[in-house]
């Protein structure tokens, strides 16, 4: 079944169109890739998906038209974690995590045990309960990343949205995190939609890329489809060879551009 | 310190200024015939007391109120302070935000300028519905520009519209005051706050909105903690921040307009107080926003019994006492929390 699902998505930001019909889905517990250049219109597609910018078409969660959804029913089925999370400085691990169980509450309620319970289970799947107390400002780049997934995750939701995950994390902290995406995508059917700049491991870790140019989407389908050179090539202006690795997935390795040596 | 713990120690202190209050001013009061007059006011507890009619008056009639409106308009200026200073996720603003304070003046300049004498509850009405009328004229011109989508974020554009709105107001009031220079001195006596005139009166009159604005802006504390994260997130919580801003700037102009009708332009309560909350139980608005209201009531009628004990029997402005205590305050509490932001 399919979990999230855009048909025929247009986002226009002062006149300009950013998104120009764009349509791709994701069944449940499948992770979709957005890829393509800077400026392709991937941020803005999933800001869409999240109901955070007008669009025209239309979005469906589930079976329902996102536009049927009320704004907290529309966050409890999808969390979504921005390139850039705002992270009040002062604030601690665990009250911060806590406010993912927003969309769980109602206007005038406060949280309950069912909800510290929630948020605690959260931060024990992403490592983090080890500094609940800690303040936000005192946290390293992998941490924060992790205490902002589990503030995502606090909500129980169906769709992960994550844009650009993993775009201030060493390659390492990189790994880990997409590691613990996917360990969250197989253990409890969570369907991952995110934005990933590095092509390579766009294609580990995602079963469907969708190549996005311009606004429009270029190619869609498995890894291997997507991802060959000169497509590559012709959508980033970029030099690159790909090769198959030995999960049989492509890698795509960029190549200095011929010239004078 | 913790939450409880914070709040258990702000209603001891501000238990012990209104009893402290209760028994210290410009008529000499045996403090034991004042505590046995004060006891006999509880039900069940009967005992003689040995004040005269004239100290009970002086007790019940003018010290009493004076420090129950004391206690409700400090709590209600560092509530505003504290809820504003949460939706617009700015340390700096206070109560008198959003051309609060500017339309108080200017509504308070003008009935004393041409409506004169007309009564005693002129100046309280005028100076409510300027108050009022500065923020409601700041937000709608701050909406229609966020609409038009002229600056970057909602709460920036409306602070920005507040600025504004303010200096106008000041500059209208300014000119008002220029052309009548003989009521400068009462507008300016006015401006410097005081409670003087306390009368349960004013404390019945005001207590309707202080009531339903503290409870409005002490629902909203969760809200102001979500808003925290920006509005983006915010809205991809499931929160609509431009309603939590407006029920929340709604009930903090309400609320600092009821203190200023009834006590001028006190400064500085409202921007300090909830610093001091934040430094004592972290930066959650679940914890600033009570101990801001009832450190807020206890740091006025301190200021406002010293106010009317320094110079006994004259009586220094409330707003020269809070300001001249709460700048050097400011400055260590600034000094000792330079690592904490909101």
């Amino acid at each position: 079944m399919t979990a999230l699902a855009a048909d025929g998505v247009t986002v226009t930001l002062d006149r300009t169109p950013v998104v120009r019909a764009v349509s791709c889905a994701a069944a449940d517990g499948e992770w979709l890739a957005l890829i393509g250049p800077n400026g392709a219109g991937k941020s803005t597609l999933m800001r869409a998906l999240a109901g955070l910018v007008r669009y025209a078409g239309t979005v469906t969660v589930g079976d329902a038209d996102a536009r049927t959804l009320r704004p907290r029913e529309r966050a409890r089925l999808l969390a979504y974690v921005s390139q850039e999370p705002v992270l009040p400085p002062d604030l601690t691990v665990a009250q911060y995590v806590l406010l993912g169980r927003t969309p769980h509450l109602s206007y005038l309620a406060v949280p309950g045990r069912r909800d510290r319970q929630r948020a605690a289970a959260a931060m024990e799947r992403l490592d983090v309960a080890r500094f609940a107390a800690r303040r936000l400002a005192r946290l390293s780049g992998g941490e924060r990343q992790r205490v902002v997934l589990a503030r995502a995750l606090a909500a129980d939701p169906r769709v992960l949205l994550l844009d650009e995950p993993t775009s201030m994390l060493d390659v390492g902290h990189e790994q880990q995190v997409l590691e613990l995406v996917d360990g969250l995508r197989r253990s409890d059917g969570l369907t991952v939609v995110s934005t990933l700049h590095d092509l390579t491991l766009a294609a580990q870790y995602a079963d469907e890329l969708v190549l996005l140019d311009g606004g429009q989407v270029v190619a869609a389908g498995s890894p291997a489809s997507v991802l060959t050179a000169a497509r590559v090539e012709s959508v980033y202006a970029a030099s690159v060879t790909v090769v198959t690795g030995a999960d049989g997935r492509p890698v795509v390795s960029p190549r200095r551009p011929a010239g004078p040596a | 310190m913790s939450r409880p713990a914070a709040i258990g120690a702000a209603a001891a202190l501000l238990a012990a200024a209104a009893l402290a209050a209760a028994f210290v001013g410009a008529a000499d009061l045996n403090p034991f015939a004042t505590a046995a007059a004060l006891l006999d006011k509880i039900p069940f507890i009967r005992l003689p007391s040995s004040l005269d009619p004239v100290d009970r008056a002086v007790l019940f009639q003018i010290r009493l109120p004076r420090v129950v409106l004391g206690m409700l308009v400090g709590g209600l200026l560092a509530l505003a302070g504290a809820g504003y200073q949460g939706v617009f996720r700015n340390p700096l603003v206070d109560s008198g935000t959003l051309g609060a304070s500017a339309g108080a003046g200017l509504g308070a300049t003008l009935a004393i300028v041409y409506l004169g004498g007309v009564g005693p509850g002129t100046v309280p009405v005028a100076a409510f519905a300027g108050s009022v009328a500065g923020v409601a004229v700041a937000y709608a011109t701050g909406a229609a520009a966020s609409r038009q989508g002229a600056l970057g974020d909602g709460a920036a554009t409306l602070l920005l519209a507040g600025i504004a709105v303010g200096s106008f107001l000041t500059a209208v009031q300014t000119f008002v005051l220029q052309r009548s220079a003989s009521d400068i001195g009462a507008v300016y006596s006015w401006l410097l706050g005081s409670l003087s005139a306390a009368s349960w009166q004013q404390v019945t009159t005001i207590l309707p909105y202080a009531a339903v604005s503290t409870v409005v802006i002490l629902l909203h504390g969760r809200h102001l903690d979500v808003l925290a994260v920006g509005d983006e997130e915010a809205r991809a919580l499931g929160l609509r921040p431009g309603l939590v801003r407006l029920l929340v700037v709604a009930a903090c102009a309400l609320a600092a307009a009821s203190a200023v009708a009834v006590s001028g332009l006190i400064g500085f309560v409202g921007i300090i107080v909830p610093h001091v909350a934040r430094r004592l139980a972290g930066p959650s608005y679940t914890s600033v926003l009570p101990l801001s209201l009832l450190s807020g009531a206890a740091f006025l009628v301190l200021a406002d019994t010293l106010a009317r004990t320094v110079l006994s029997p004259a009586e220094l402005p409330i707003g020269v006492v809070t300001a001249f205590a709460g700048a050097p305050a400011f400055i260590w509490v600034l000094r000792s929390t330079s690592h904490v932001s909101t």
